[in-house]
């Protein structure tokens, strides 16, 4: 016996009265729902994602989508999801592959936190009236400073300093290749950095030649396929980071399948068109810390020491230790991707409950590298699901230098979330590489958007700073005092060195 | 012709590497580095397409790692990763070499005189005229050719020991092809690998290769040319295809 239709996951239906029958639905909807026939909208509910191309685009709004329309009969253990898995691999016998982040409702630290403010005893500070320090740096610092005094008043820095990033706001965009998004998708982003002064991560798919303009606010990255890596890509770069683990993937590798592979982005990667790009799980020359080491220095050798190095790791359970190890490899950061880091494509059992809460990790990470006192060797980067200032405020209380936005950052450009990216067939043109849909997007408009976002963020985050009585992000870094949790557990408020609210 | 010999003894790789691109920037195209002893990283981001540094001594891990055009002759052994992401010219390695030799490397020639570790040519990649080249005089050791995704690899199996004896040959490949002289035991191949015969199209393929590989190091080609060679590649160059289900 077949297992037969399930029921639909949305139900896509057009107001007669509204629509005037222009097309605009089925010019849009990448995914098939819309066609025309008898000079009338036909639909088919099954095809739709619900990414509300359409719908952005219907000049009547006369198009709805209902999600759920028809359930199963609910239950708490057996839900929509979870049976609709086993139907999908009793057919197939196949792995789940999803797009975007963790789709499950796992409770949110960020949301259990609350921020500070000033009252009477201590005044607050108006960020229109006073400067408000958001410039961060990003590198190794040096444990001290020797100087010599010159003739004179002068005085001679004696320590060597290594290359740091300054960025103007601590909010930077993460690695999300060219590949798994769209060219257009990038260089409107490239754009938004370029002009905010800070900086985007090139992801494991290499540098495109239209970026070259941009590069000096780009993070190259070296990844385990190594993909687009030459001598040239890692001098474009402003920094390079060697990726060992995505948050939404925590031990697995990547795989771009040859159909996203067309020729710009075989050139870019540096492989043949329609191939398949694979990303071995581990880097093959990296099977401890001092390999790590090896590559960092082989990195900072080839570059003659002029760039600093990041490393990037899922949050996984022994996060702290792991970073411990990073952080005397001689890397200039770690970058920390909770489980709510966003992907192009994962296995879904991945996704969902693979590693750790960003907030729990980079607390953890923090303390550890405090404790044994070599803090000032990295900068933390905190990435995988912030989503708003307040997560970045937050963050930053937790211990993070700066942050990597990802999916807030395509949501700019007019993402719904309707998490499909695998399938490369993105309405909005970001997730694809096909043409017709690709062109949608402007990459000055979208830029200006980013940059919007970014801005708009960035003063967020120096209100909540001015509120707080605080005048410079070196301030609120690591500061635990700024927070207080909401309902959470005495064991996590341990690992986050919060107190509980009215403490 | 300019040329320049620098005595490492007790030199660092950094200071090493910045005498080996000031001589570069200066004209210099012969360089000769004696009292080589574990200095890494020798080459690392080189260029300079008619440069040539004779190594004498053994050298550290990551010889010529991101190396685009120069020549490097070690006479010697060489530690790990020989090769290692190297972009185009060539290393000539006068004893054997460690693990992971030719790593994701996408242009240029390593040969290798006897033998190497474990994982050689792993993830070599090709593009357009960029076609990694591993030749191997020895024995590879377990996972030769692992995650191999296009560019060559030989190896001759010269001298006492078998070319392949170990497990995981061509483990993950999804592009490129391997060459063994002789017949390979299929308990060692990796999974979804093939083996066959060597055509004759192959053959007068790898024939310049092997001809450029026993010059460089003065053997007689004649015997290398002649022998029958195992070719292992993929079976599917899209290995990953059928194995993902949408959610």
């Amino acid at each position: 016996m077949s297992i037969g239709s399930t029921p639909l996951r949305f139900r896509v239906t057009i107001d007669p009265d509204r629509c005037m029958n222009c097309g605009r639905c089925i010019e849009n909807c990448s995914y098939g729902v819309y066609r025309m026939e008898d000079e009338k909208i036909r639909i088919n509910s099954r095809n739709c994602v619900a990414c509300h191309r359409c719908l952005a685009f219907c000049p009547r709004d006369a198009i709805e989508i209902e999600e759920k329309p028809g359930d199963y009969r609910s239950h708490p253990v057996w839900t929509r999801e979870i049976r609709e898995a086993v139907f999908n691999q009793a057919k197939t016998g196949k792995i789940i592959s999803g797009g975007m982040g963790n789709a499950l409702p796992w409770p949110i630290i960020f949301d259990r936190l609350v921020l500070d403010a000033c009252q009477v005893t201590n005044p607050s500070i108006d960020p229109l009236r006073e400067p408000m320090e958001l410039r961060t740096y990003i590198g190794k610092k040096p444990s001290s400073l020797s100087v010599r005094e010159r003739p004179g008043k002068d005085v001679e820095l004696l320590t060597k300093l290594s290359p740091n990033l300054q960025i103007e706001t601590p909010i930077m965009i993460g690695h999300m290749s060219y590949g798994a998004i769209s060219l257009p998708a990038q260089q409107a982003m490239a754009r938004a950095v370029h002009r905010i002064g800070t900086f985007m991560g090139t992801g494991e798919g290499g540098l495109h030649q239209s970026l070259y303009p941009y590069q000096k606010n780009m993070i190259v990255q070296v990844a385990s396929g190594r993909f687009g890596v030459d001598i040239d890509y890692l001098e474009r770069g402003a920094a390079i980071e060697i990726k060992i683990g995505q948050g939404a993937k925590p031990g697995i590798g990547g795989h771009l399948p040859g159909e996203k592979v067309c020729a710009d982005v075989a050139c870019t990667r540096m492989i043949p068109e329609g191939s398949d790009a694979i990303s071995p799980a581990p880097h093959h020359d990296i099977y401890s810390i001092e390999d790590l080491k090896q590559l960092v220095h082989g990195l900072k050798e080839a570059t003659e020491w002029k760039k600093p190095v990041f490393v990037k790791i899922a949050a996984v359970h022994n996060a702290a230790a792991i970073a411990a190890g990073i952080a005397r490899s001689g890397a200039d950061a770690v970058v920390i991707d909770g489980f709510r880091g966003g992907t192009g494509s994962a296995p879904v059992v991945f996704r969902d409950h693979v590693g750790i809460p960003i907030e729990a990790a980079i607390a953890s990470v923090d303390a550890k590298l405090r404790q044994q006192g070599i803090r000032n060797e990295v900068s933390l980067i905190a990435s995988g699901g912030i989503r708003q200032s307040a997560d970045v405020a937050k963050i930053i209380c937790l211990g993070a230098d700066a942050v990597y936005i990802g999916t807030s950052a395509l949501v700019a450009m007019g993402c719904r979330v309707c998490g499909t990216c695998n399938r490369g067939m993105c309405a909005w043109g970001i997730a694809t590489q096909k043409p017709e849909l690709t062109k949608r997007l402007d990459p000055e408009i979208n830029a200006v958007q980013v940059e919007n976002l970014i801005h708009g963020w960035t003063l967020e985050l120096g209100e909540l700073m001015g509120a707080a009585g605080i005048n410079s992000i070196e301030s609120l870094r690591g500061n635990r005092d700024r927070l207080r949790g909401y309902m959470l557990d005495e064991g996590l408020l341990n690992v986050l060195d919060v107190k509980t609210v009215g403490a | 012709m300019k040329t320049l010999t620098i005595d490492a003894k007790d030199i660092h790789y950094t200071p090493l590497n910045q005498q080996i691109r000031a001589a570069i920037a200066d004209g210099v195209k012969e360089i000769t580095l004696n009292n080589i002893l574990g200095q890494r990283f020798i080459g690392d981001g080189l260029r300079g397409d008619d440069v040539t540094i004779t190594v004498n001594g053994v050298p550290g891990g990551d010889l010529a790692m991101f190396m685009s055009g120069p020549t490097i002759i070690v006479h010697g052994n060489a530690d790990h990763a020989p090769g290692n992401t190297m972009d185009k010219g060539k290393v000539i390695i006068h004893g054997s070499a460690g693990d992971a030799v030719a790593h994701s490397m996408r242009g240029g020639r390593v040969y290798v005189r006897d033998s190497i570790g474990y994982r050689g040519g792993i993830h070599m990649k090709k593009y357009l005229e960029k076609r990694p080249i591993l030749v191997v005089g020895g024995s590879a050791r377990a996972f030769l050719g692992e995650s191999m995704a296009g560019g060559l690899i030989i190896v001759l199996g010269l001298g006492d020991t078998k070319p392949i004896a170990e497990q995981g040959v061509g483990s993950g490949i999804h592009g490129g092809e391997i060459f063994v002289r002789g017949p390979v035991d299929k308990l060692c191949l990796g999974s979804g690998t093939k083996q066959a015969p060597v055509t004759e199209d192959e053959r007068v393929m790898i024939r310049p290769i092997i001809e450029d590989y026993a010059k460089s190091f003065g053997i007689d080609p004649a015997p290398l040319v002649a022998a029958d060679y195992t070719r292992i590649a993929a079976i599917s160059a899209r290995p990953f295809a059928s194995k993902y289900t949408l959610e």
